[in-house]
């Protein structure tokens, strides 16, 4: 059985490390903040201008002006801080956010990521993503292994408008956990009853392991 | 000539943006929605310029802020790192009737920060072997490569505060501070639109998070609509009976 949407995030939640600072993208890599028990000393960071992002505000107590990258109402975590957009990508560029996890749309077996664009589709921009993707000290990307047509997103080499070159070090699936090495892709972890053949022919490129 | 920090305080977004006129470049406050000078975001729609260059990170959205200048037709290009869902800029932009320049959100706000910095251009790691790096220089410093970038300064700059004094000294609130202390340092006239304005000293020194500095003129605007984009909630727990108080 693939993982489901929430036991992904439940698996991204183990990636990060007791008292480090996390940016995690909008969209699926939001839900992992349910699974971040507050006893792990963990710092979200929102690149609109927040360090210490708390759940969603109790209906009511929802201010237009206090939201996530995503724009969603939140609240502040105990501690937290606001600042300028300038000193938000100061802290992402200058490596002082340990770990980011974002959606992707292709991920290439040296790291290449492409996450912002689609040929021919309709341009959305980039927001925050080529920054914090070549500016956070890790990357990993949270995404099904291929598209809803079947199209593997893990490829020898990407042929969307790549967002950051070399970035990726570790890619969770609903399929499982594939990390980035030098040798290529390196199938680690699988879903529970997943084959590797199953993972494999998903898969655009050679898998390891 | 006398300087420009004194009397800048005025009373209607109206004459706040005097001088504002067609093909000026003017940097806009805010994230989506949030953070928006809306009074003077109006008063510009009702001055009516045309041949704009916005730049600003989402250039509104669902209709409102500065999607209200694109449905007035004031805008020839836009500098922004985001599209999403706004139907007016995708429209515009599909029309060719404007232009859009899209940015890494962190180099947007670093060129503004350089160009309001007095630097002219700067190294960064954004960008490199994607198509934000064509026809700019890449250099590699000490192994790692770099897309060369320019500051950008603006004509006008329109940002939104909390509270403020005469001398234009801002505070601001919650992730509502976001581009406006930056786009602030950038433009060659700045015009604030605070929610409270107090007396000068009423900010503590150590308090101010904007100088007033890079402010030359103030308006006060108590209400605001501060529209939602996405409400999100959770359900606030039911209070048991013997919990007490």
């Amino acid at each position: 059985m693939a993982w489901r949407r929430e036991e992904m995030a439940q698996r991204a939640a183990r990636e990060i490390e007791p008292g480090s600072i996390v940016n995690l993208g909008i969209g699926l890599p939001t839900l992992i903040a349910d699974y971040l028990p507050e006893s792990l000393g963990v710092w979200l960071h929102s690149e609109n201008g927040l360090l210490g992002i708390g759940p969603f505000p109790f209906e009511g107590d929802e201010d237009p002006q206090l939201i996530n990258a995503g724009k969603q109402t939140i609240t502040f975590m105990t501690g937290a801080a606001t600042f300028d957009s300038a000193m938000s990508f100061a802290m992402i560029r200058g490596g002082h956010v340990d770990l980011a996890i974002m959606g992707g749309m292709q991920v290439a077996e040296n790291g290449d990521l492409a996450n912002w664009a689609v040929p021919g589709g309709k341009t959305t921009g980039v927001g925050g993503a080529m920054d914090l993707s070549s500016g956070c000290r890790r990357v990993v990307i949270l995404m099904t292994h291929a598209t809803k047509e079947g199209e593997p997103k893990l490829v020898r080499q990407c042929n969307y408008p790549l967002t950051a070159r070399g970035v990726v070090s570790r890619v969770i699936t609903d399929l499982g956990v594939v990390d980035v090495t030098p040798e290529g892709f390196r199938l680690v972890e699988r879903a529970p009853g997943v084959s590797a053949d199953e993972v494999r022919r998903l898969s655009g490129a050679p898998l390891l392991g | 000539m006398d300087g420009r920090h004194r009397d800048k305080v005025r009373t209607t977004a109206e004459e706040a943006l005097e001088g504002l006129n067609d093909g000026a470049s003017i940097m806009v406050g805010g994230f989506g929605l949030c953070g928006n000078p809306e009074a003077l975001i109006a008063g510009v729609v009702a001055r009516g310029p045309r041949n704009l260059t916005l730049i600003s990170n989402n250039a509104g959205n669902l209709g409102k802020g500065l999607a209200t200048w694109l449905k007035a037709g004031l805008i020839r290009k836009v500098m922004c790192s985001y599209l999403g869902t706004n139907d007016d800029l995708h429209r515009a932009m599909a029309s060719g009737e404007v232009e859009v320049e899209v940015i890494p959100q962190g180099t947007l706000v670093e060129r503004i920060r350089a160009g309001g910095a007095g630097i002219p251009a700067f190294y960064t790691p954004t960008g490199v072997g994607t198509v934000i790096a064509d026809g700019k220089e890449v250099r590699e410093i000490d192994g790692r490569e770099y897309v060369l970038e320019r500051a950008i300064k603006a004509d006008f700059a329109l940002v939104r505060g909390k509270v403020g004094d005469p001398f234009g000294n801002m505070r601001f609130w919650r992730t509502a501070r976001n581009f406006n202390p930056i786009m602030a340092t950038a433009a060659r006239t700045t015009i604030a639109e605070v929610d409270h304005m107090v007396s000068l000293g009423d900010i503590d020194p150590d308090e101010v998070h904007l100088s007033g500095i890079f402010i030359h003129r103030v308006i006060e605007v108590p209400d605001h609509e501060d529209s939602f984009e996405y409400r999100t909630v959770r359900p606030r727990p039911t209070r048991r009976v013997d919990e007490g108080g």
